[in-house]
């Protein structure tokens, strides 16, 4: 046994009897993640994937499992209303479905949106295949799944989602998590399933945001399933309480022709990690991630890419930007494989960070490997901190320091947001981007 | 208007100017001339609070306060513009939401209302119509791309806009072909009033051609070494920097 599995955490995860769902199957999968979590405790340091991502902090505390009084807890809607999104909404509360704040009674024909919880009440066999350990997306690393075998164990809702093949809708869909206030340091959980039909598109909004002085705990493990031709916009703006620790792991198979964009905004949390695992196994797919991290006080940003080229000519591009001020921690690694036979890829790779304290620090570490031919791929990683020169010249004109600073750092992420389709969406999380700049 | 007394300044520990006085009036326009070193840009610098340029002795006081006490910002609001040598490109940032930024950051300082972005771009394309410069440059992030001459232009635009009653011009003739330094001369000329004073720095006559000074100053070894009319810059021209500040200041 892991020395690491007799920790706080690790006990208060197991303290509570794994949620009974009345379904033999399922049931059954959540006794072996859990049995396999207890077996294998939290990864140390010493495992590649968390070298920068110290868990000795959290490995300390206790989570209770999940919020009894998440129904009714009194939520503000006001709290994740976004202009431009304005299509069927999902709503939980510390992982509890909520009808009440939720818009989802009219549905576009083709989409299939469901919280899980009444999904599997429905019909749970067509997820038979998809809540299984084995079948989810993206390959397991190392020590890297605990989390994972966690959110298996425990997660009893989530979000169902399914476009089918060749219908178009219009309307984003807005996935919202709320962290709420509590009395008690909570372990909350939830397990995402997209797929998009062939030919089908979709733009996609998940929204963390969360209030309260009490830590959290909160795993989301999400698979995004795109068929031949599919187009998936996906925007991801993480804006949990700063008390809130968030592991999110994203599984995404691409099929031919399907493409999939990604838009990333992590401005809140105290410890976040995210684990993004992509499979190009189409012909011609291609994936697009933007993002920016911005920890500032003493967060924690862990941002972990893995893209896979599994087929001929598929295309990948990474845009991150990186900002992190105070004491804050950004961490970033970008893997790329360009797997034997994926000849003709095209796989492109930027991580550019700003320090803007002395105490600010940001690992970043991008990788490549390429097995196949014909393959064009770049990656490059930059630390540095704003340019004196630069800000001489806008403050030589007028603009104050702080403005001056906000203004240049604003305009270095600008790459992540540029080219998002929405421009009221665009607008709004640049407003949001800027307002998290240290003043 | 602006009083530079026994100024002594060092960079990164090297004492570059080293006792230098000049009187400024309003309306009037001062050529600096001299040789590569001398330290015309360091007082370009030190006039307008750049970081690194310290200052060891000596007074600089525009329209009665202290100019050296103030920030970078302040002093631009206070009506002081630095025309850089070499204009920074800052890419992600839009010329003209730079351009309104900085005037508005100006006005609120000196108490006065902001300008609306109807009342800016009015602004902004009768400044275009006088310096004759295209309304695609204020599209673009700030000098991102811009050829030489662009930057340049930029620069004297920036200060047609912001309208300061100091201007100090940092060699912006270095580099210019001569279509590009007519431009650049015209718009200087343009912006010429009783109200404003132009501190013009530049190592060749050629700009003096085209923008005429009222006086001119030989700056060399961190001191003024010798002024006189335009006529200085003419003499400098055919026999050069060198024997100067030897003998014919004193």
């Amino acid at each position: 046994m892991n020395p690491s599995a007799s920790t706080p955490l690790v006990a208060s995860l197991l303290d509570a009897p794994p949620p009974a769902s009345g379904i033999a199957w399922l049931d059954e999968a959540r006794r072996e993640n859990r049995a396999a979590f207890a077996a294998g405790g939290l990864p140390g340091a010493r495992v590649e994937a968390w070298k920068y991502t110290a868990l000795r902090g959290l490995a300390q505390r206790r989570f209770a499992a999940g919020d009894a009084a998440a129904a009714t807890r009194d939520v503000d809607a006001a709290a994740f209303a976004l202009p431009g999104v304005d299509g069927p909404r999902l709503v939980f509360v510390n992982g509890v479905f909520r009808a009440d704040l939720s818009t989802a009674a009219a549905l576009p024909d083709g989409l299939s949106l469901q919280p899980l919880s009444q999904a599997l009440r429905d019909d749970a066999e067509p997820l038979r295949f998809a809540l299984s350990r084995a079948a989810l997306v993206g390959h397991v690393r190392e020590g890297g799944d605990a989390f994972v075998q966690v959110n298996a164990a425990s997660a009893t809702d989530g979000v169902v989602l399914r476009v089918a093949a060749h219908a178009r809708i219009a309307a984003p869909v807005q996935l919202v998590f709320v962290g709420a206030a509590a009395d008690a340091e909570l372990a909350w959980h939830a397990r995402n399933l997209v797929e998009l039909g062939e030919g089908a598109s979709l733009e996609l909004v998940e929204h963390h945001v969360g209030s309260g002085e009490q830590a959290q705990l909160v795993t989301l493990v999400g698979d995004f399933v795109l068929h031949e031709g599919a187009q998936l916009h996906h925007v991801v703006l993480q804006n949990a309480a700063t008390t809130t620790n968030l592991i999110r792991r994203s599984g995404l198979r691409l099929h031919a022709r399907a493409q999939m964009q990604l838009h990333v905004l992590e401005l809140g949390g105290a410890l976040v990690r995210h684990d993004l695992q992509a499979e190009l196994v189409g012909d011609g797919a291609q994936l697009h991630t933007r993002g920016a991290f911005m920890p500032h006080g003493r967060q924690h940003v862990d941002t972990q890419l893995a893209i896979r080229h599994q087929a001929l000519d598929t295309t990948s591009t990474s845009t991150w930007r990186g900002v992190a001020s105070d004491r804050a921690r950004g961490v970033f690694r970008g893997a790329i494989v360009v797997a034997p036979g994926a000849d003709g890829s095209d796989a492109n790779l930027n991580n550019k960070n700003l320090l803007l304290s002395p105490g600010a620090e940001i690992d970043t570490k991008p990788e490549l490997e390429i097995y196949a031919d014909e393959v064009q791929a770049a990656h490059g990683a930059t630390v540095g901190q704003l340019d004196e020169r630069s800000l001489f010249y806008l403050r030589s004109r007028g603009i104050p320091l702080a403005e001056a600073r906000a203004l240049l750092t604003a305009a270095f992420c600008r790459a992540v947001l540029d080219d998002l389709p929405s421009g009221a969406l665009r607008e709004h999380l640049s407003a949001l981007l800027i307002a998290q700049l240290p003043a | 208007m602006l009083k530079i007394e026994n100024l002594h300044a060092r960079v990164e520990g090297k004492e570059i100017l080293k006792g230098l006085s000049l009187s400024v009036n309003a309306g009037e326009v001062h050529a600096i001339m001299g040789p590569n070193g001398a330290g015309k840009s360091t007082l370009g610098n030190v006039l307008s609070g750049r970081e690194g340029y310290e200052v060891t002795a000596g007074t600089v006081t525009y329209n009665g306060i202290d100019l050296l006490q103030l920030s970078p910002e302040a002093r631009a609001a206070a009506g002081v513009f630095l025309a850089l040598q070499y204009p920074v490109e800052i890419p992600g940032v839009n010329n003209t939401y730079f351009l309104r930024a900085a005037l508005n950051a100006q006005r609120k300082t000196r108490g006065e209302k902001e300008l609306d972005s109807m009342q800016f771009l009015k602004l902004v394309r009768e400044k275009l119509k006088v310096m004759q410069i295209s309304d695609e440059l204020l599209h673009r992030a700030v000098n991102e791309g811009f050829s030489g001459g662009e930057k340049k232009r930029n620069e004297i635009f920036q200060m047609a806009v912001l309208e300061p009653q100091l201007a100090i011009l940092d060699e912006t003739d270095s580099g210019l072909d001569i279509d590009a330094l007519k431009q650049v001369a015209q718009g200087v000329n343009a912006l010429r009033s009783p109200d404003r004073a132009f501190l013009m720095i530049t190592h060749y006559q050629r700009l003096l051609d085209y923008v005429v000074p009222d006086f001119v100053h030989v700056l060399a070894n961190g001191r003024i070494v010798e002024s006189g009319d335009k006529s200085l810059a003419l003499k400098l021209e055919e026999h050069g920097y060198a024997g100067l500040g030897t003998g014919a200041a004193a």
